[in-house]
């Protein structure tokens, strides 16, 4: 088999993904897969190489190249050249970028997993704020402000209690 | 416990038999997890890896399943004993190539091991022999839910837990399980199998992972996605496959034995000849002699109690296990010597497979008459 890129030498890499249940394959020589960086074919450099083939477009869309995680400095192009992401606060600052990315790579685009306890306590802390708020809004709406007053001193202390979670955490 | 302990001692999934053991080896789950406030490994700097190694490494060995552990900066393990943990599927061979800043735990059964800074600031994996992978995600999720209590995972509700590498965000979960496929290899029907489970969405891959060939006719299933399935479905939709696989593969043995039965006499019995009389021999000649002889003993040409000897031998013939047992640095050749000589010493007491003579040899009449 020849090589997808160079289209000369035999492939020796051989990638494949499965993207919305389509099986894609790439096969390339020794030197192309060096040379797009896939040395070590993991799903990360595949995952990079997608991106590479995805960049184009995205490019061309966005110029965002300058697109930088205010926590950690990581940007738009040290993704594209590793695949990875440099903190956890990358994944709100690239959300645009990585949105068409996993929809091609997974099941679905929201976690339906495991929740871990503390985040599980601060959910539904976050719920019931927002229940309060309409709530809130309502007795404003019908002018009942002595509601109101009482709602919005509940909506505080839960405030006041997340602010606590999180710093505990 | 320190690394000459954690290696002398048996490695407890690889010698027992479990559940489906004929054809599963081993059943694994990982999980990718990482702290909040820290940049991921391979963009942190040096010393906030080492914090981050700091945070994680004392509530890992605290841990109640980690009573008797093994511990260790990636720095203090020598890259002889790395490989030999790679070999025996403890540790990533990315991890093995970390140094300053990564860690490792592992307990004394070799059944959980905990790589810190490796792609993610955790990896933890549970394993176990056999096909239990319900049993296998329950142990490693009262790991990663006793850890979630110590330290700030980073989570988002709607992405799930965050990692450095999108095609593991949400569950961070891979399961996957050991397959020991030799009937579908010798009746060309592998690459059919590995088509229909790549269509399911999970993947099938060699002995160490991606991109590594399946040595010694042994393959890896594994989920692909990460992101909106439920762990437990992704467990059991995995568990329905590899049934199905098994299925295949019982099916292929019993086909080849009523249509080709000289082929496999013929695999079963080069396969002990060689073994118990090669002065020198490659580890890759080796495991897949050893499959050979492995599926013998499934088709009872030979005694059950094989079986444990060989799987062992699958470990201890690979070149860093031979390297260690040496003693000294070995040269390529001196390896293969070194090897050839343990598989002979192991086999020794093995007599040679035994098989029915009727209808093969009937058959071999009829074709040449």
């Amino acid at each position: 088999m020849l090589c997808y890129i160079c289209k000369q030498k035999e492939a020796t890499v051989h990638l494949a993904q499965i993207a919305e249940g389509q099986m894609q394959k790439i096969d390339l020589c020794d030197e192309c897969a060096k040379e797009k960086g896939v040395q070590d074919v993991t799903s990360v450099s595949l995952a990079s190489l997608l991106m590479g083939m995805a960049g184009a477009v995205e490019e061309t869309k966005t110029e965002q190249h300058g697109v930088q995680c205010p926590v950690c400095g990581f940007t738009q192009a040290d993704f594209k050249k590793t695949g990875r992401l440099g903190c956890s606060a990358c994944w709100e600052t690239f959300d645009a970028a990585l949105h068409p990315l996993l929809k091609a790579m997974h099941k679905g685009e929201r976690h339906s997993g495991k929740i871990p306890s503390k985040a599980a306590d601060s959910m539904a802390l976050n719920m019931k704020i927002k229940e309060l708020a309409d709530e809130l809004e309502r007795a404003v709406r019908s002018e009942k402000y002595e509601d109101a007053a009482q709602i919005r001193d509940q909506i505080r202390e839960l405030e006041s209690k997340l602010k606590t979670a999180r710093v505990r955490t | 416990m320190n690394i000459e302990q954690l290696l002398s001692n048996p490695t407890e999934w690889i010698f027992n038999e479990g559940p489906n053991g004929k054809i599963v080896l081993s059943s694994r789950v990982r999980l990718a997890r990482n702290l909040r406030n820290h940049p991921f490994p391979g963009w942190a700097k040096k010393a906030e890896r080492q914090r981050a190694l700091e945070a994680i490494l004392p509530v890992v060995e605290a841990l109640p399943e980690m009573k008797e552990h093994f511990a260790s900066s990636m720095d203090n393990i020598s890259a002889i004993d790395k490989q030999v943990l790679v070999e025996r599927h403890l540790i990533s061979r990315e991890h093995a190539a970390k140094n300053v800043g990564s860690g490792l735990v592992i307990n004394e059964k070799e059944t959980i091991s905990v790589m810190i800074n490796e792609e993610d600031h955790l990896r933890m994996q549970a394993v176990k022999s056999g096909l239990q992978l319900k049993n296998v995600f329950k142990c490693i999720d009262k790991v990663d839910t006793e850890l979630e209590e110590q330290l700030d995972f980073a989570f988002s509700p709607r992405m799930g837990f965050l990692t450095a590498c999108p095609t593991n965000v949400g569950t961070g979960m891979r399961a996957s399980a050991m397959l020991h496929l030799p009937a579908l290899v010798l009746s060309d029907q592998i690459n059919q199998v590995v088509q229909a489970v790549n269509k399911l969405g999970l993947a099938v891959r060699g002995l160490y992972g991606e991109g590594t060939e399946a040595l010694g006719n042994v393959f890896q299933v594994s989920n692909q996605t990460t992101l909106g399935e439920r762990e437990v479905d992704l467990v059991e939709r995995l568990n329905k496959v590899i049934l199905q696989i098994i299925e295949h593969e019982e099916n292929a043995r019993i086909t080849l034995l009523e249509k080709k039965v000289n082929l496999v006499y013929d695999q079963v019995g080069r396969a002990y000849g060689v073994l118990t009389n090669s002065y020198t021999i490659t580890s890759k000649e080796a495991l897949n002699l050893l499959s050979m002889l492995r599926m013998g003993v499934d088709l009872e040409l030979l005694p059950a109690t094989t079986r444990g000897v060989v799987d062992e031998l699958m470990v201890l013939a690979q070149p860093a296990h031979v390297q260690k047992a040496a003693e000294r640095k070995l040269t390529a050749e001196e390896r293969d010597c070194m090897r050839a000589e343990l598989i002979r010493q192991r086999l020794s007491k093995i007599s040679r497979p035994t098989m029915e003579q009727g209808p093969a040899s009937k058959q071999d009449e009829t074709e040449t008459a």
